[in-house]
């Protein structure tokens, strides 16, 4: 069994604490995280994803319940400790951009953590390096397109090395272009170090990419499993506000005009396979 | 209404170290009562053009006619008004744009501003929150008590109760859930069907620009390169290739079929449900033979 | 509208002042500020036009940019120069004019303060023009560093002017697109009367306030994440270096102040 990584325990969460007709925004949710894993978590606007972001690192402690961090619930102790071993992007590529200029920011973590200065500057190009930002290096962050920010961002979070990155919803203010660009990164960082990587994401390629994903319906975890058993859920997916991956629905689609499937398949190389074998290679 | 484009060029901070060219030369019509979908990479010109539609900003070279306005450089203008009225834009996050006590208030501000009177701004507001499938008692709450895709639907509504002939669209869905998106965009198809609107849609969705244009234009370096009905535009995927742009998932997967049976489906699928019926009669047909 | 202002921003560059030390360049324009007063008569004026021109010529700015940039500040000058014109009463009468008299005195006192005027801004736009905002701030934050002994937040003060400079272009976007977005609404605050704009006002105001709040938040939660709890045990990624022509810029400040003393009456 792979290491622990990240904990939660019936974790109830509500920012109107002294009003109790609000609905919690998190209500007694339980998973756990394995080291080198890629969970995606999935759900509709205001289902409590990004409350889950919060509190995995410690900018909001649960009312009741804990959250374990590699094993040992997350106080105000080891707080700083834990985030130090946490890079995290958020969504809006403006309002994260903390340096003058594309160094200073990947730099600002590792100022806050003291590293000497020549190491510092080993680390920022290294990590630069490793989202291909390189050239870069002096540009100031109006100057450069979403997907290029966002690609600043998860240098600035991988600049301290640390075993967890948290994207939540990075890519969603992004052209496809610039999706595809982190996308990529991401990719290539989890292949090249042993990244435990969490994405929180409307984005269905995202979540097909997961190991395993977690979907969170008003506040609640609504299912957890890998993409396969997740997406098999078909209907019951759209009616909670999701979509399925495109295979998926020509599959449905097929299936309603009388053309029987294998299954519904999740890949379009699955689907093109099976409408081979059972219907053209005759 | 048509609006058309006639070698319109624009430059950002014109004259300051800071100039930046975004508009070359572009000629555009956009027919009255259809929907133009403007597609391209990011940086492209898109929303710049969008903001040249009502007289946002003016071309440095060129002139743009919308309905009988001629809008030009050094020329100043009286209809700029009446061209507002007419042309509503949805900005891209336009909930960034409300700012008054009430929703309702928030909805009145547009149609107010242009002389409607209150009874009937209020009547709008009431029903367009209903169109847009808000609960009513969100009309006395502060926007600011809302949600995202909530606050999005308010703003939607701020700009349709100015009853514009022309709905201009920049990227109105992003960072919405799969389906408020869905329910968003069919809105504004039913809306172009039913009040015979003017349709123009900045996307970055393939998907969208082919299941709901009539037209699509693609922009590239604040040129316009290609312009023409979906089913031209996805015809041509090498030429897509070379604007960095891709195939609607649809016409791809519907590529990758017909390159493992060796043969062409009659069109070109926009949408899954096509692709979808398209293969199923080929496979019927495939059967009985 | 908003981008034509120049004022407090950068241009890349590589000239000569562009690579000076930002320390370098800020005591320099402390300094000059200083001297300028030295000048008092149309020799020591002019002293002062020559080396502000060979300035600009370092900088390798166009003189356009530069006057086109600073037309709200040229306003002033030309309005402070008016006032002297016309309410010095000294020296000979040189024009008269119903109730308008101007005096030779008022004249060459308006010449002076605008030219003091004019010298001082150029300087200090140069200096912003040619320097990064981040370098301004570090080299704040290393010359007031001595005051940190009676407990002023040096470093909290220069990280919250770096932050501030940084979201300037933002903000002005942001201004740009909410106006817009209200305008396409049908409020204008560019005509109308005075009334009229002054309501336009508060919808611009709100949603730039809401969305600035909004920045703030998300880039305290970004900086927090990141580790940030303030100054201490905090390492430092900029460095300053100061060079040969740092000192050799400092050193014709001397000889300008000297040349000065030695024409003034
Ligand atoms: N700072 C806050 N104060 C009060 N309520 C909040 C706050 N942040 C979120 N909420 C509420 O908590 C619930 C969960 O919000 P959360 O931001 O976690 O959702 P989400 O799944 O991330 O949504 P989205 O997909 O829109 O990002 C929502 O009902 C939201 O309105
Ligand atoms: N206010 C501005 N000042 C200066 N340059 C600008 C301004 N707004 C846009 N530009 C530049 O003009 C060009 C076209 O921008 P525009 O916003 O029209 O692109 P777009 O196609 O809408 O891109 P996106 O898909 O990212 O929204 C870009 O190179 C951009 O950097
Ligand atoms: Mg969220
Ligand atoms: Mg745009």
């Amino acid at each position: 069994m792979k290491r622990e990584i990240i904990s939660l325990q019936d974790v109830t969460f509500t920012y109107a604490t002294d009003d109790s007709n609000v609905r919690p925004a998190l209500n007694n949710v339980s998973y756990t995280i394995y080291e080198s894993q890629w969970v995606a978590i999935v759900g509709h606007n205001g289902s409590g994803k990004s409350t889950l972001a919060r509190l995995m690192n410690g900018l909001l402690f649960p009312q009741t319940g804990t959250v374990r961090v590699f094993g040992e619930t997350l106080n105000e102790q080891n707080l700083w400790e834990t985030r130090s071993q946490m890079g995290m992007v958020f969504q809006n590529p403006d309002n994260q951009f903390v340096g003058a200029t594309v160094q200073d920011d990947v730099a600002f973590a590792l100022e806050n953590n003291g590293i000497p200065f020549e190491e510092m500057v080993e680390r920022v190009e290294a990590s630069l390096a490793k989202v291909n930002m390189s050239e870069f290096m002096n540009s100031e962050p109006h100057h450069l397109s979403g997907g290029q920010k966002q690609r600043v961002a998860i240098a600035g979070a991988i600049a301290l090395k640390p075993k967890i990155l948290l994207l939540d919803e990075a890519t969603s203010m992004l052209d496809p272009q610039g999706r595809e660009e982190v996308l990529a990164t991401v990719r290539q960082l989890k292949e090249e170090t042993d990244l435990t990587v969490i994405s929180i994401t409307h984005d269905l390629e995202e979540a097909l990419l997961a190991d395993r994903v977690i979907m969170m319906n008003q506040g609640e975890k609504y299912v957890e499993g890998t993409p396969e058993e997740i997406f098999q859920k078909g209907q019951e997916l759209v009616d909670l506000g999701l979509d399925l991956p495109f295979a998926m629905n020509i599959s449905r689609l097929l299936r309603a005009q009388g053309i029987p499937l294998v299954a519904d398949h999740m890949s379009e190389e699955e689907l093109v396979n099976d409408l081979w074998t059972s219907h053209f290679n005759k | 209404m048509d609006i058309t484009l006639q070698q319109v060029s624009y430059a950002y901070a014109k004259n300051t170290p800071f100039e930046k060219r975004a508009l070359f030369d572009v000629d555009l019509h956009i027919a009255s009562g259809s929907y133009q979908a403007i597609i391209g990479h990011t940086g492209s010109g898109k929303s710049t053009i969008l903001q040249h539609l009502n007289a946002l900003l003016k071309p440095t070279d060129g002139s743009i006619n919308i309905g009988d306005v001629e809008v030009k450089a050094d020329k100043k203008n009286k209809q700029l008004r009446e061209v507002r009225q007419k042309v509503g834009i949805v900005f891209q996050f336009p909930e960034h744009q409300l700012f008054d006590e009430t929703v309702l208030k928030d909805i009145m501000f547009g149609p107010m501003n242009f002389g409607v009177p209150e009874v009937e701004a209020k009547r709008r507001a009431i029903e367009l929150t209903q169109l847009l499938g808000l609960p009513e008692e969100v009309l006395e709450k502060s926007p600011f008590d809302l949600s995202g895709g909530q606050m999005r639907r308010v703003a939607i509504a701020g700009v349709l109760a100015m009853n514009p002939k022309v709905l201009v669209l920049d990227e109105p869905t992003a960072g919405l859930d799969p389906r408020g998106r869905k329910e968003i965009m069919d809105l504004f198809y039913t809306l172009h069907k039913e009040k015979g609107l003017t349709t123009v849609l900045v996307t970055h969705s393939m998907e969208d620009a082919a299941r709901y244009a009539d037209q699509i234009a693609i922009m590239h370096n604040g040129k316009c390169v290609l312009e023409g009905t979906p089913q031209e535009i996805f015809a041509h995927e090498e030429r897509l290739t070379e604007f960095r742009l891709e195939l609607p998932q649809s016409v791809r997967f519907q590529k990758k079929i017909e390159q493992m049976i060796g043969k062409k489906l009659p069109t070109i699928c926009l949408t899954e449900e096509s692709l979808a019926e398209e293969l199923a009669q080929l496979i019927k047909k495939e059967r009985e033979e | 509208m908003l981008e034509k202002m120049i004022f407090g921003r950068y241009i890349p560059g590589d000239s000569f002042i562009h690579r000076l030390d930002a320390r370098a360049k800020l005591i320099f324009v402390f300094l000059f500020i200083a001297i300028v007063f030295i000048a008092n008569n149309w020799i020591t004026y002019g002293v002062l036009v020559v080396f502000t021109f060979l300035i600009i010529r370092m900088s390798k700015i166009r003189l356009y940019f530069l006057i086109n940039g600073l037309k709200p500040v040229v306003i002033l000058i030309i309005f402070t120069f008016l006032l002297h014109l016309i309410f010095t009463r000294e020296g000979d009468v040189i024009y008269h004019w119903k109730f308008i008299t101007i005096y030779e005195e008022g004249l060459r006192q308006g010449i002076f303060i605008s030219i003091r005027f004019f010298v001082l801004v150029i300087l200090t736009s140069i200096l912003t023009l040619t320097t990064t905002p981040i370098s301004i701030t570090d080299a704040l934050e290393t010359l007031l560093n001595p005051l940190k002994k009676w407990k002023l937040p040096v470093h909290e003060l220069a990280l919250m002017m770096s932050i501030s400079l940084r979201f300037i272009p933002t903000l002005m976007d942001e201004t740009d697109k909410i106006m817009k977005a209200q305008m396409a609404r049908g409020s204008d605050m560019t005509t109308g009367s005075l009334k009229e704009r002054m309501n336009a006002i508060v919808p611009l105001l709100i949603p730039l306030f809401v969305s600035a709040f909004k920045r703030a938040e998300d880039l305290a939660t970004a900086m927090e994440v990141r580790g940030y709890k303030g100054g201490e045990g905090r390492t430092r990624y900029r460095k300053l270096e100061w060079e040969l022509r740092d000192t050799i810029t400092m050193f014709s400040l001397v000889v300008l102040a000297g040349v000065l003393v030695f024409l003034r009456q």
